[in-house]
């Protein structure tokens, strides 16, 4: 079973839940998908570790081949191109390796070289395997790690898999729902949280995945994301309270299942609700 | 025009409540929100007004007619983003599709035709008192960067003449954070006293650098974790990064938030402390964009 833990907004949960999740099933797999802010991992402090570097391709220029007639620098749509000074350049950091360039150019000047964007590290902790992608910084995309880490997950049937997302709904959070049998949304009781609440439920409306919300960082008072789900008819599958103790456990990034009966006996009761809803899907 | 773009790296430190307390507390002409997956500053700036609002369209989507495709798989062979599936007729999936061109460049018989798709949408709230520039990024949508660099230049052009822009920032590292932080003069970072939030201040810290953009530092927050609060405090120290000021937790914010107010507009401790930071920033930002002159 593979279960994704995503939100509009970030800062509402998402490690918190699925790290904690992953540490209360019997064999766990936690895959952090937020390789631009990756988290989990400080939580779970896994040993064993085995690192892979993730590698793209850009083009590599042949000067002495290349005539200077742009061609590439007219295809390209990425802007990733540029002849100046007599010489060809490429911004590698945006260039998205559609491979145009290297069809398009006449003099054949135009070669693929694998380039590091940033790893995967592996590791165990307890009973979870412990997967983490990690971007390197000034680099613009992360989705071939994410692609990458994701195939780890396709083989495990035996285990539980945790997929902690990126926030926002944009195509790299499509990425990683693509495959998920079930997915919680996190939300916090703000009309901030509210808003980006409403922008993930029509994602996985969208791609008509089995859903359901955990209202985090609760307070007395309104919480704007609780009606939002009332409003839809969203099974709000458990509510974490907004207390000091899970924040210091959180802030010293202590995973609260270990270290607290009461979070236990909470993410435990998440864990049986969350399977029963995704079996019934 | 001074820019002063507000960032995290972890997402729910509270940029948005920042970049909100600021254009109150400096009546600024032009201020934007470049987080176009997850706009939320004109939650606190929109209420009552109707944006004048323009389509955004990102790269042409791939589009393939059967009737002149001869089944060649040239454009599904080349299709990096295995954009381009194959049962019966051949098939683009437009989320998958980056707009890159190349299946239409390689097609023999030019069944592949290259479509105008709306990725988003650009929205500007007006008046004389002032410009805001919003923007909200279709849903599944890959071409954020690219509308991020528009909502500011959107900003610039109707409030020319304003000598300073507050911008909110979007979470994360990559593409927008990338197309924000472009020709700003101050990036403040919003970090927030926990592991997660020191890990992920570290790495915005690190991307600003390459760029080359001096750098600040206020903690959100603060009495949540005080350890780690001291120690963002020495990381700024060690590097010689300009810290701002500290936020308390305060149940306030989230009151003030939800009825569509800054936290400047009631009375209560966060409220009070961001005065400082915002002065601080201020300071900062003069300085900075003046020794650049």
């Amino acid at each position: 079973m593979k279960i994704a833990v995503l939100s509009g907004k970030g800062g509402t949960g998402k490690t918190l839940v699925s790290v904690n999740l992953a540490a209360i099933a019997k064999q766990a797999m936690y895959i952090d998908c937020d390789v631009e802010e990756p988290n989990g991992h400080l939580f779970f402090k896994p040993t064993d570790l085995s690192e892979k570097a993730v590698t793209t391709n850009v083009p590599l220029v042949d000067s002495k081949l290349c005539d200077g007639c742009k061609k590439c620098v007219e295809f390209c749509k990425f802007n990733a191109l540029a002849y100046t000074a007599k010489n060809l350049i490429v911004f590698n950091e945006v260039c998205h390796f559609c491979g145009g360039c290297i069809i398009v150019c006449p003099q054949k000047a135009l070669t693929a070289k694998e380039r590091t964007i940033g790893k995967i590290q592996r590791g165990i902790s307890r009973n979870v395997a412990v997967h983490t992608g990690i971007m390197n910084t000034g680099e613009a995309s992360g989705i071939p790690i994410i692609e990458k880490l994701l195939t780890y997950g396709s083989s495990k049937q035996d285990k539980q898999i945790f997929i902690d997302c990126p926030p926002g709904s944009a195509c790299i959070v499509m990425e990683t729902i693509k495959d998920a049998d079930y997915c919680i949304l996190t939300a916090e009781p703000t009309i901030f949280g509210a808003h980006n609440l409403k922008m993930v439920y029509e994602l996985v409306k969208l791609f008509k995945k089995p859903f359901g919300v955990v209202l985090n960082k609760c307070l007395d008072g309104e919480n704007p994301s609780e009606d939002f789900c009332i409003e839809k008819d969203i099974k709000i599958l458990c509510r974490i309270p907004f207390d000091n103790e899970l924040g210091a456990l959180n802030s010293n990034a202590e995973i609260a299942v270990w270290k607290s009966k009461r979070y236990h006996d909470l993410f435990s009761h998440l864990y049986e609700v969350v399977l029963k809803e995704a079996k019934r899907a | 025009m001074k820019e002063l773009l507000i960032l995290s790296g972890k997402g729910g430190t509270g940029k948005t409540t920042i970049a909100g307390a600021f254009v109150k507390l400096s009546s600024v002409r032009a201020y934007a929100d470049c987080d176009v997956d997850a706009p939320n500053l004109h939650l606190i700036f929109g209420c009552g007004d109707t944006p004048k609002s323009t389509n955004y369209y990102g790269l042409p989507k791939a589009n393939i007619n059967a009737d002149l495709c001869i089944k060649c798989d040239k454009c599904r062979g080349n299709c990096q983003f295995g954009a381009i599936t194959f049962s019966d007729v051949y098939k683009v999936n437009h989320f998958a599709c980056e707009g890159c061109s190349v299946c239409h460049l390689v097609c023999p018989v030019n069944a592949v035709s290259m479509i105008p798709a709306v990725s988003g949408e650009l929205m500007l709230y007006e008046n004389e008192q002032r410009v805001f520039s919003t923007a909200q990024l279709k849903m599944g949508s890959g071409t954020s960067g690219m509308l991020v660099t528009k909502v500011k230049r959107q900003m610039k052009d109707a409030a020319s003449g304003a000598d300073l822009a507050i911008i909110d920032g979007s979470p994360g590292i990559g593409c927008p954070v990338i197309a924000s932080i472009s020709g700003v003069d101050l990036v403040l970072v919003v970090a927030e006293p926990s592991l997660s939030g020191i890990s992920d201040m570290e790495r915005i810290i690190a991307t600003a650098q390459k760029f080359g953009t001096p750098t600040a530092v206020c903690v959100n927050k603060y009495d949540t974790c005080l350890g780690n609060t001291k120690k963002i405090e020495e990381i700024c120290k060690n590097r010689g990064l300009p810290f701002v000021g500290k936020i308390p937790f305060d149940p306030q914010a989230v009151i003030a938030v939800n009825n569509g107010q800054a936290i400047t507009d009631v009375d209560c401790k966060s409220g009070l402390a961001v005065k400082g930071v915002y002065k601080n920033a201020m300071k900062l930002l003069h300085n900075v964009a003046n020794g650049k002159q």
